[in-house]
């Protein structure tokens, strides 16, 4: 259970999926909300700078967004590759 | 109906128990049936096994999306969607989507439409094991 479903909204919680899940060696984390105001804000803060490759997909709640959307205390911001369903 | 299973289906059995349990019969003239199937060959190599992860949550969300959007484009009486997750082997179904409608044109249509929305929006994503080591699959096939 992620810190927001515990009421404690003072965090972002991370969900990354498949290769990036891999890559980062952890399927979810949480950053501090203060830390980051955008999507790519909390992409540089996991990744210690690292640049993003430009096919990853963002989610913010379970709805795909743009790096510049405004992340927000509470927020499950979600980082994976083009999906591959079907 | 939108189903995500960790198991194995048999796409025909699970159109004839869910056609059967229609209250509708009589009121559609088209049925339209798209299965698509694990290969056992990808990018020129022979492929052993795949497994199938998902966002839970927000794959059931889209997928929903999909649906709605079908039936506002086009007049349906019901539509199907089951997809695998989990471990497969070549020639395991992956995913069901039927439509049916009134007549044929609508069917078809809307079953080509959800087939692509749902590999270009729904967030699943294939890992292949090959021979030798294992790769994720970086991008859908054109349809």
């Amino acid at each position: 259970m992620n810190q927001a479903n515990l009421g404690l909204f003072m965090s972002i919680n991370v969900r990354l999926f498949a290769s990036l899940r891999e890559q980062f060696g952890k399927p979810d984390l949480s950053i501090e909300a203060n830390t980051a105001t955008n999507v790519q804000e909390v992409w540089n803060i996991i990744s210690n700078g690292t640049s993003m490759q430009s096919n990853t997909l963002c989610a913010i709640n379970m709805e795909y967004v743009e790096l510049s959307h405004k992340v927000k205390d509470g927020d499950e911001v979600a980082f994976f590759p083009p999906v591959t369903g079907g | 109906m939108i189903d995500i299973r960790d198991s194995s289906f048999n796409p025909w059995e699970e159109l004839q128990t869910y056609q059967n349990n229609f209250s509708t019969k009589g009121k559609f003239g088209a049925t339209a049936v798209f299965i698509g199937s694990m290969r056992d060959f990808n990018e020129g190599d022979d492929i052993k096994s795949m497994s199938l992860e998902h966002y839970s949550g927000m794959t059931e969300n889209y997928l929903k999306k999909i649906i709605q959007q079908a039936n506002v484009k086009w007049d349906l009486q019901d539509t199907m969607i089951i997809h695998r997750v989990g471990d497969i082997k070549p020639s395991d179904p992956i995913v069901l989507v039927a439509v049916w409608s009134a007549h044929r044109a609508n069917a078809f249509d809307a079953s080509r439409y959800i087939m692509e929305e749902l590999k270009s929006k729904a967030p699943f994503w294939k890992k292949e094991v090959l021979e030798k080591g294992s790769r994720w699959v970086g991008k859908n096939t054109p349809g």
